[in-house]
């Protein structure tokens, strides 16, 4: 239920720059405090946990709760140490992570 | 007949008063709406999380700035920006971002974990809001000092059991 990880990145940035991270990825969030139409509880299927890295090093890290919207978006910012490629994690649930890369452009 | 008249006086006077009072108290509101209401309950779940991400610390207010709307039409996706004043350099930065809810089933909604990396403490999300209540945004930062926001937010369309 994890798919079509999405990153938004500035088209290029210069050594120093301050940028923003923009991530989405398709996920229900089930909070597993819902009902189904028989009356049984949905069980609980959320992103538990999100790590990002710059050429092996953790920028960010976010532990998520089902107080987090359907189809997480999350943003932070970092400053540019050079260029890179960025590697992004999302783990859910059932201990399945869904991995997605980007290559940020330094002029 | 008595008795409805008698009723609608009751209703006139206690809307007067009511009008008078929402009338004397709307700086208060405003205010409230940026800082904090201490009008509305807190769940349990609200008050064990929040103990346990404070620890032995005192959190104060100021420097984290919470965009929330002021008015959610539907709580199941709320923007939120989250911003901290701090110079993210090794020596003072912040370390983390807790965001609660003080209203939802699961009062912990997300921590974001920072570093000097990140040369600008701000995060981004959308999360739920089971009904009108408070948000409360804790900053933990490299000196161990916890700083403090909230933020009230009115639900027209409860987030379904968040």
């Amino acid at each position: 239920m994890t798919a079509n990880p999405r990153i938004k990145l500035p088209d290029t940035a210069k050594v120093g720059d301050v940028i923003e991270v923009k991530t989405l990825i398709t996920h229900v969030m089930e909070t597993g405090n819902r009902h189904d139409k028989d009356g049984k509880l949905i069980p609980r299927d959320i992103i538990n946990t999100f790590v990002a890295k710059f050429g092996d090093k953790q920028v960010f890290r976010a532990e998520l709760g089902p107080g987090i919207s359907a189809n997480p978006y999350i943003s932070f910012q970092m400053r540019v140490p050079g260029p890179g490629v960025f590697e992004f994690a999302w783990t859910d649930d059932h201990g399945v992570t869904t991995t997605a890369t980007a290559p940020l452009k330094v002029a | 007949m008595r008795e409805l008249s008698k009723i609608s006086i009751v209703n006139r006077r206690s809307f007067l008063v009511s009008a008078a009072a929402v009338a004397g108290l709307t700086p208060l509101l405003v205010h409230a709406a940026t800082t904090s209401s201490l009008t509305l309950d807190r769940s349990p779940k609200f008050e064990e999380d929040f103990a346990k991400l404070v620890g032995g610390a005192t959190p104060v207010e100021g420097k984290i700035t919470v965009d929330l709307p002021e008015i959610a039409e539907n709580g199941n996706f709320v923007p939120i920006t989250i911003s901290v004043d701090s110079p993210m350099t090794d020596a003072d930065y912040v370390r983390a971002i807790h965001l609660l809810s003080t209203a939802n089933p699961v009062a912990h909604v997300a921590t974001f974990r920072l570093s000097p990396l990140n040369a600008v403490a701000r995060v981004q999300s959308r999360m739920r809001l089971a009904k009108t209540q408070d948000v409360v945004t804790l900053a933990e930062l490299s000196s161990g000092q916890m700083l403090i926001a909230t933020t009230l937010v009115k639900v027209t369309i409860g987030g379904c059991a968040s």
